[in-house]
């Protein structure tokens, strides 16, 4: 009993969590300047780009830089306005109002991040409506309150476009309030700068591994539907660090994460073969 | 006895059956039969039954066959020779009589590829991932066929169709790998970017002239490959059979920086010499006229593409179109070094010394012309033309003349039919296109709409029902809001001392019906009079009700005449509304021709694959089955065919469903869907209500 009650993780409050150490974050364009501008202006800014290409990862830094709290939530079709809001909850024969995640992060002042927007139901993003423009106040309808945002908060969000099906499409009336950021993976030398940094990998396998990167990157649209990403060659960096061979680590880190058709593996692992 | 060898004469009554139609007092199949009598038992049925199966298709091919079996059954095992008789159907197919014909007399090439049986590897295995791995390598697509001998044309790789030459497959596969990667690596490091033909025309024998050059080609290719691609640069090295001495004045070819012109400059030097020809069993040949007919002709196109690109971002730029004349005063390419290990270097698109993004397409021409040419030439850097490059003479086709030209294809949706005997595919066997309904007589849908309307109410309140609304579920363990009737439930509970519930909340659920239905609506000849009405009420009728429900659908007709002339009829497509257009064109379904059901499934398969939904539905509605004017469609073949393409649907993630009014569809229609996917309506007055009723129950 003991010794599993010794791996306790640590809990953290969000509004109190502030990102201590510097996130490790190597700049592709002028996006530092372009956050800080949108922040100093209050205006909510949204992150587009493929999977894995350091959206997540820039907002920790730029959290990190602006030293606020950052709080992250993972929007899926479940997702309701009370989830982002609050709700009423019953303890002692009382109604409690719990604060959602959203409104946590308005009361701190901190960066409340909207991961993968486009998966939230419709009537769920209209609720940052008010938030998302100069009014900057999340209306709190059970509370009968308004709540103004500080001057501190921002909202961001972020969304993946390559993906996006008909069904999955931003509102023209959510997205015209955001500034909105493009990423994209980053060029060959700066990646390998990522993936070498991140990792301690040589250059010489890093190298490679951008290769591989690129080569899967050209099957995009020929049967894969994203190539692998900057994530991904981090992972397979970290295998091979561990000492497992780079055609294995190739294999379960790109390949088979890639892909679950027979032929596309085949392909992708005969890329890796090829090059390691 | 079973076992005992047929005699040539019994061989010859059978044969004479098979082959009658090509038979004549003077062509008489008592050779053929002289020829099988000596096959044990097995090789004569088996000879026996591929001829049934190839006559079939055509006589004439039987024929051939039959006389070539006794040789080629000397050469291959069963299963090899099953591989070369459907390689003979496949270019019969494809091209035709003659060259079927000789794929049958060339037994013996066929045996030679095919040596090593279990261990050969066919092109048909591996095609698909030297596909993606070549696409994978390079920017500029390159189709992969097949060809006797390995050779590129620069826009599709040519591999043989069977490589056996190692015993194990494995290898095999690598041989194909580093044949496929060098003929790539001829594309991307400019073989071809000098006329070779005129480099070998001096010598006194260009042939070996072109032989040697191939080779010093080789060379330089393989450094390049063991450059970028060191993992394959080893596997080569194990096919080669170890390390063998370079030739030291090859030395040059394998720096980073060494061109074709290099080996054109050597080739002069070695070609009087004792420099042999080394054929490593991976090495393709050179074509080079196939190459530079198809370079000159991509060159022409890209150059006009790239020169109308630049025109239209110095449109966007400058807001009008000034058409500049002096090369390179505003558009300039620079080269920058991307990843210095391997000397890639990467090309910037300069206007007025600035850097411009060109859009993804644009990156890919660039590629493809710096391939070609190394560099983009000034005169490129001209803002010219007019749009989309044409070719001279070439003008838009519309769909409806396409069967008068000989370009009867162009267009099309190709598609693949299954042959039950042969038990393969026929590839690309059906073209199909789509066409539009003629509008008709909107009169009918008013018509039908009176005529029913008291059951049209009926049925749009059962629909509506089914409907998925928000629900306010109570007494629940999570939700939004506060359920106070229970919160007072349960205070009362605890007060009088028993368990508090903790089901206290209420939630919105909303049941979403993530539906899509494909109809596909049969316009054969056979369904002219009251059972087109009834189809087309039904139509109405199912519209009605769908429009309540608010499923996505869509509505196709099919029909055709032969393989040849598949055709589908766009009704309703999804996303599309219910409109008055829709209704006309529901009132103008009109029967047609006949009922070639697998291509009509393969196609609206695809269509209701690309919709997004839970549950895909294809209802067919359907009077009889599959049958087809003159091509042994009818029967059988058909059944089996269409049988397939709804498995191959099936698996795709799509539920099938058939709603019949032939009575005798329980022979052939359970085989088909399955023994519970269709239903049979056997009063055609009924079928309108009938429909609506049945997706009720299909979706509940």
């Amino acid at each position: 009993m003991s010794k599993v009650a010794a791996l306790h993780a640590r809990v953290l409050k969000p509004e109190s969590h502030l990102i201590e150490q510097e996130p490790y974050y190597e700049p592709v364009g002028d996006e530092i300047a372009l956050f800080e501008a949108a922040y100093a202006s209050q205006i909510p800014v949204v992150l587009k780009g493929p999977t894995g290409c350091g959206k997540t990862r820039f907002m920790e830094y730029m959290a990190w830089r602006l030293r606020r709290p950052f709080i992250t939530v993972s929007c899926h079709d479940d997702l309701t306005a009370a989830d982002l809001v609050g709700r009423y909850l019953i303890t002692d024969n009382e109604t409690v109002w719990v604060d959602g995640p959203l409104a946590r992060a308005v009361r701190c002042g901190g960066i409340c991040y909207l991961d993968e927007v486009v998966e939230a139901r419709k009537d769920t993003t209209v609720v940052i409506h008010p938030l998302a423009d100069d009014r900057r106040i999340l209306p709190m309808e059970k509370r009968g309150e308004l709540l103004q945002a500080p001057k501190e908060f921002m909202l961001a969000m972020s969304y993946n476009p390559g993906y996006q099906s008909v069904l999955k499409e931003l509102k023209q009336s959510t997205r015209q309030r955001f500034i909105a950021i493009e990423f994209s993976y980053p060029d060959g030398a700066l990646e390998k700068k990522i993936v070498t940094t991140e990792t301690g990998l040589d250059a010489e396998n890093a190298h490679k591994l951008i290769k591989l990167a690129q080569m899967t990157r050209n099957l995009k649209g020929n049967g894969l539907d994203e190539g692998a990403s900057t994530r991904l060659l981090v992972h397979t960096a970290k295998l091979i660090q561990r000492g497992i061979a780079p055609r294995t680590a190739c294999h379960g880190a790109i390949a088979e994460a890639l892909t679950d058709d027979p032929e596309m593996l085949r392909a992708i692992n005969e890329l890796a073969t090829s090059l390691f | 006895m079973p076992n005992e060898p047929l005699t040539a004469p019994a061989l010859e009554d059978r044969l004479d059956d098979l082959l009658d139609a090509v038979l004549s007092s003077r062509r008489t199949a008592t050779r053929l039969a002289e020829g099988i009598a000596p096959l044990p038992r097995d090789q004569q049925d088996f000879v026996l039954h591929w001829v049934a199966v190839i006559a079939r298709t055509n006589p004439e091919m039987a024929y051939q066959f039959a006389a070539a079996a006794p040789r080629a059954l000397a050469m291959l095992d069963l299963s090899a020779a099953e591989a070369w008789i459907i390689q003979a159907m496949d270019t019969y197919d494809r091209e035709g009589l003659y060259p079927g014909s000789q794929v049958f007399k060339n037994a013996a090439g066929f045996a030679m590829l095919a040596r090593g049986g279990a261990s050969a590897v066919t092109f048909e295995e591996v095609a698909q991932v030297l596909q993606l791995f070549i696409c994978g390598l390079s920017g500029r697509r390159l189709r992969l066929d097949t060809a006797p001998h390995g050779y590129t044309d620069t826009e599709t790789i040519f591999l043989p169709s069977r490589i056996a030459l190692r015993p194990a497959r494995d290898e095999n596969f690598v041989i194909y790998k580093a044949m496929a990667t060098l003929l790539w690596a001829q594309v991307r490091h400019g073989t071809f970017s000098i006329d070779l033909g005129a480099a070998c025309a001096g010598y006194a024998d260009p042939k070996r002239a072109l032989d040697v050059l191939n080779t010093l080609e080789n060379i330089r290719l393989e450094a390049c490959i063991a450059r970028t691609l060191p993992g394959l640069a080893r596997e080569m090295q194990k096919l080669r059979g170890g390390k063998e001495q370079p030739d030291p004045r090859s030395t040059l070819l394998t720096m980073p920086a060494a061109s074709v012109n290099d080996s054109v400059a050597l080739l002069a030097e070695v070609y009087a010499g004792d420099m042999a020809p080394a054929h490593y069993i991976y090495v393709p040949t050179l074509q080079p006229e196939q190459a530079a007919a198809m370079r000159n002709a991509r060159l022409a196109k890209e150059k006009a593409e790239f020169q109308s690109v630049l025109k239209h971002m110095l449109e966007q730029k400058d807001g009008s179109g000034s058409p500049q004349t002096q090369p390179g005063e505003r558009f300039a390419v620079q080269a920058f070094m991307q990843l210095a290990a391997d000397g890639d270097t990467n090309h910037e698109l300069l206007l007025d010394s600035e850097p411009v993004a060109p859009p993804g397409n644009v990156v890919q021409l660039m590629d493809s012309i710096l391939q070609d040419l190394g560099e983009i030439p000034d005169d490129y850097l001209v803002a010219a033309g007019d749009g989309g490059y044409r070719k001279p003479g070439h003008q838009e086709l519309d769909p409806a003349d396409v069967w008068k030209g000989v370009y009867h294809e162009q267009g099309a949706f190709f598609y693949n039919e299954w042959d039950h005997k042969r038990r393969h595919y026929r590839k690309n066997w059906c073209v199909l296109r789509e066409l539009d309904v003629h509008p008709g007589n909107p009169d009918f849908i008013d018509a039908t709409l009176s005529k029913y309307a008291p059951q049209v109410t009926q049925l749009k309140r059962t629909f509506e029902l089914l409907r998925g609304e928000d629900k306010l579920l109570k007494k629940q363990p999570d939700g939004d809001d506060i359920d106070l009737d229970a919160v007072i439930a349960a205070y009362a509970d605890m007060k009088s001392g028993m368990e508090l519930s903790d089901r206290l909340l209420t939630k919105r659920h909303k049941s979403e019906r993530d539906l899509a239905v494909m109809f596909m609506v049969d316009m054969s000849g056979s369904t002219k009079g009251w059972i087109n009405d009834a189809e087309r009420e039904a139509l109405v009728m199912s519209c009605e009700a769908l429009e309540v429900l608010g499923d996505r659908y869509a509505i196709y007709g099919f029909s055709g005449i032969t393989r040849k002339r598949c055709e589908i009829f766009r009704v309703k497509l999804f996303g599309e509304p219910y409109s008055a257009a829709v209704r006309r064109r529901i009132a103008g379904i009109l029967p047609q021709d006949y009922t070639r059901m697998g291509a009509a499934i393969r196609h609206l398969t695809t269509l209701l694959n690309r919709v997004e939904a839970r549950t895909k539905l294809l209802i067919t509605l359907s009077d009889g089955k599959p049958d087809d004017y003159s091509d042994n469609y009818r029967g059988e073949y058909g059944i089996e065919d269409t049988r397939q393409a709804l498995i191959e649907a099936h698996r795709s993630g799509i539920k099938p469903f058939c709603i019949t009014i032939d009575r005798e569809a329980r022979d052939y229609l359970p085989h088909m869907y399955g023994p519970v996917n269709w239903t049979l309506v056997d009063d055609v007055a009924r079928l309108p209500l009938k429909v609506a009723d049945i997706y009720r129950r299909l979706t509940t």
